[in-house]
């Protein structure tokens, strides 16, 4: 193993975690904010990924695709919101999940219903073709690199969005306390639209992203929202800052994982074995680190005040 | 008189064939038809129905169901189609694992099953059955067909396919005629839609050929991902990687990529022709194998149903072993397993007409059957 190949090993684990993080960040922040757990995230991330595919076809610009995904999953989460999610707020959690899992099923037959069961063609913009040098004598795609800046400056706004602004200061109140802001005049039921679009548009921006690389279709959000709940849970549940190190976390250990556990397993059984055994055991690493952190720490790495 | 009781004879065996022919026949099709592997079912279904529509059979219902790719939900779909919509026959299942769970108990209870897709080591061997048959192929004949291959010009090969029963029978296929170096064998898990790690460890690999047998959408993120990754090892794989429901997904990605296939649109006989005009003509799109599978699937249950009941299941089994079919793969019959006996070709991706799509390039294998039939006693 040489260090250039865990150097490139290295930078996936991060773009996978910054990507975890643009979902998760959403999820987190509706949690914290309205005390939602919405099973339908990864439908958002799908209408992202499907209206930036149709819309690269349409007008041949993977950019104006993306800035309709933003559009296209913000509208579609602050419909859901007006219609069915604000329904549930003072309803139990397990209502909450029955009713966001029934959104799963009619965004996904939505979406065939629309474009078909075969998987959309999203390719990369022509700007972020290709493979850098890296050093060390290795490559490694633009694209990617591109991913984790984008990530990177979605934290940055974030952060900026949240300690720095009025409506970042009515989230983090809203997060304390709901009833209190309630109280003090806010507008609840606009600030919960609004964050519930935000929440949305972070989702359909990963979507696209993700699209371009990876295969756009039906029923692609479910396994990027599982991984989203573990790392909401091992970060904290309503904790933006937990999200982007439990995103980071599990994107390291998850690559590292797939990648050094076959070669550990290879020590003691032959190469073959050691594939299945150690992709295996890849597979629930991240699982794993979860029930790890939570023994230690049962509220996450950063729990949010309120909780 | 002889001539008499011959005239007779033969109008009495065209008497029983006509009331055969008559007499109803239910189809279960149990396929996956929502979320990611979609594509694949809905060839699957469409091919089917295309040689059932083809043949004006009135006689024959087909009942489809949407597995939704979970072998739990295949199992329940199953007793449910056995028991109260009591079809004769099975068909229809992509995934080897879903078949694992159904197939093996239909037969149990007395019904056929008659596979369109996954074809598992474990119902090719010693487990086989007078009442399954496969008319895609065994899982491992085309991985085969590529280690038969990759031996003509790579000495260091990385092989790759997910970790359930079809991907251990690729590799173990690949392996059983590749007679080269291995970079390394890797397994990743099903559904896996990020390939980065794996991709880092093929470009520190010193390999000069890599194998990759990811079907579905698992396909399409390798392909996209590994062209933009600046590594420049050719890559290839069993007809499924590079497939008409993937390609144009995958985009010009694929281009140049060998595969192996026992079909192709550019083959060049007339029930291949056929097939792909009314196919097109029907669905408007290019088939995939899955499709070609199904419509043979369906053509061998026509072709029994036409000679014997399905009621008696000694004679309708013979029937359908007979496989007198014009498959638009060419060669076609069965093994002592059930399973085929066909040509495997090399195929490369080409764009014809703005579309991608496989072209043949020559034959790997003629007459090819498999491994395991030798321990299948029937």
């Amino acid at each position: 193993m040489t260090v250039a190949l865990a150097l490139e090993q290295l930078l996936n684990g991060l773009q996978l975690g910054v990507m975890l993080f643009l979902m998760a960040a959403g999820l987190t922040l509706i949690f914290g904010v309205m005390g939602l757990i919405n099973l339908a995230h990864g439908s958002l991330y799908m209408v992202g990924a499907f209206a930036c595919a149709a819309t690269a076809a349409w007008t041949g610009s993977f950019w104006i695709g993306l800035v309709a995904s933003l559009i296209a999953a913000a509208a579609a989460g602050a419909i859901v919101e007006l219609v069915v999610i604000r329904r549930l707020y003072d309803r139990d959690h397990l209502d909450q999940v029955l009713a966001t899992f029934a959104l799963i099923l009619m965004f996904s037959e939505g979406m065939r219903w629309l474009f078909g069961s075969f998987p959309l063609y999203l390719d990369i913009p022509p700007l972020l073709q290709g493979a850098v040098p890296l050093p060390g004598g290795t490559e490694y795609p633009v694209y990617r690199l591109a991913i984790i800046a984008a990530g990177a400056l979605v934290a940055f706004g974030l952060y900026l969005l949240i300690s720095g602004t009025r409506l970042g200061m009515r989230i983090r109140a809203g997060e304390s306390d709901r009833e209190m802001i309630g109280a003090l005049g806010v507008d609840i039921r606009t600030l919960y639209t609004v964050v519930f679009a935000l929440g949305a548009a972070l989702a359909g921006f990963a979507g696209a992203m993700v699209g371009a690389i990876q295969s756009v279709q039906v029923g692609m959000g479910e396994p990027v929202l599982i991984l989203a709940f573990v790392v909401i849970v091992i970060g904290g549940i309503g904790s933006i800052k937990g999200a982007l190190l439990g995103a980071l976390l599990v994107g390291v250990t998850d690559t590292m994982g797939r990648f050094l556990l076959p070669k550990l397993m290879a020590l003691f059984v032959p190469p073959a074995q050691a594939g299945m055994i150690g992709g295996a055991a890849a597979s629930m690493l991240i699982y794993i680190v979860m029930a790890v952190i939570l023994a230690v720490k049962p509220r996450g790495l950063f729990p949010a005040a309120h909780a | 008189m002889k001539k008499m009781l011959a005239a007779a004879t033969l109008a009495l065996s065209m008497s029983t064939s006509g009331l055969a022919f008559a007499e109803p026949l239910k189809i279960g099709m149990i396929t996956t038809l929502s979320g990611g592997g979609a594509g694949l079912g809905i060839d699957t279904r469409d091919g089917f129905m295309l040689a059932i529509k083809n043949s004006g059979n009135k006689d024959i219902t087909v009942v489809t169901e949407d597995d939704a790719q979970k072998p739990e939900l295949a199992v329940q779909i199953a007793d449910k189609m056995i028991q109260s919509d009591q079809v004769d026959i099975l068909t229809g299942i992509v995934w080897s694992n879903l078949l694992m769970a159904v197939a093996p108990s239909a037969v149990a209870q007395g019904k056929f099953y008659v596979s369109t897709n996954a074809a598992p080591a474990a119902l090719a061997g010693a487990n086989c059955n007078k009442l399954y048959f496969n008319a895609a192929y065994q899982n491992d004949n085309l991985h085969e067909a590529m280690g038969e291959y990759a031996n003509r010009a790579y000495k260091k090969m990385f092989i790759l396919a997910p970790n359930y029963p079809a991907g251990k029978d690729s590799l173990t296929g690949f392996k059983r005629y590749y007679k080269g170096e291995l970079a390394a064998e890797v397994y990743t898990q099903v559904g896996q839609t990020d390939y980065a790690a794996e991709i880092a460890q093929m470009r520190a690999s010193g390999a000069d050929g890599i194998f990759v047998f990811l079907p579905g959408g698992m396909g399409i993120a390798f392909m996209k991902q590994f062209a933009q990754s600046g590594v420049n090892i050719p890559v290839m794989g069993p007809g499924f990687s590079f497939s008409q429901d993937v390609l144009p997904a995958i985009g010009d990605a694929a281009l140049g990529a060998k595969a192996s296939g026992q079909w192709a649109p550019d083959f060049d006989n007339e029930a291949s022709k056929k097939f792909l005009a009314d196919f097109q003509k029907e669905y408007n799109r290019l088939p995939s194998i899955y499709a070609v599978q199904a419509y043979d699937a369906a053509q061998l249950i026509l072709s029994a149903a036409a000679k014997a009941s399905v009621k008696d299941a000694d004679a309708f089994g013979a029937e359908l072993k007979k496989a007198d079919i014009q498959s638009p793969r060419g060669n076609f019959k069965f093994n002592i397993n059930q399973h085929p006996i066909q040509d495997i070709y090399l195929t490369e991706v080409i764009k014809k007409d703005g579309v991608l799509t496989n072209k043949t390039v020559e034959k790997i294998f003629t007459d090819h059957g498999d491994a395991y039939a030798k321990d299948c006693k029937i």
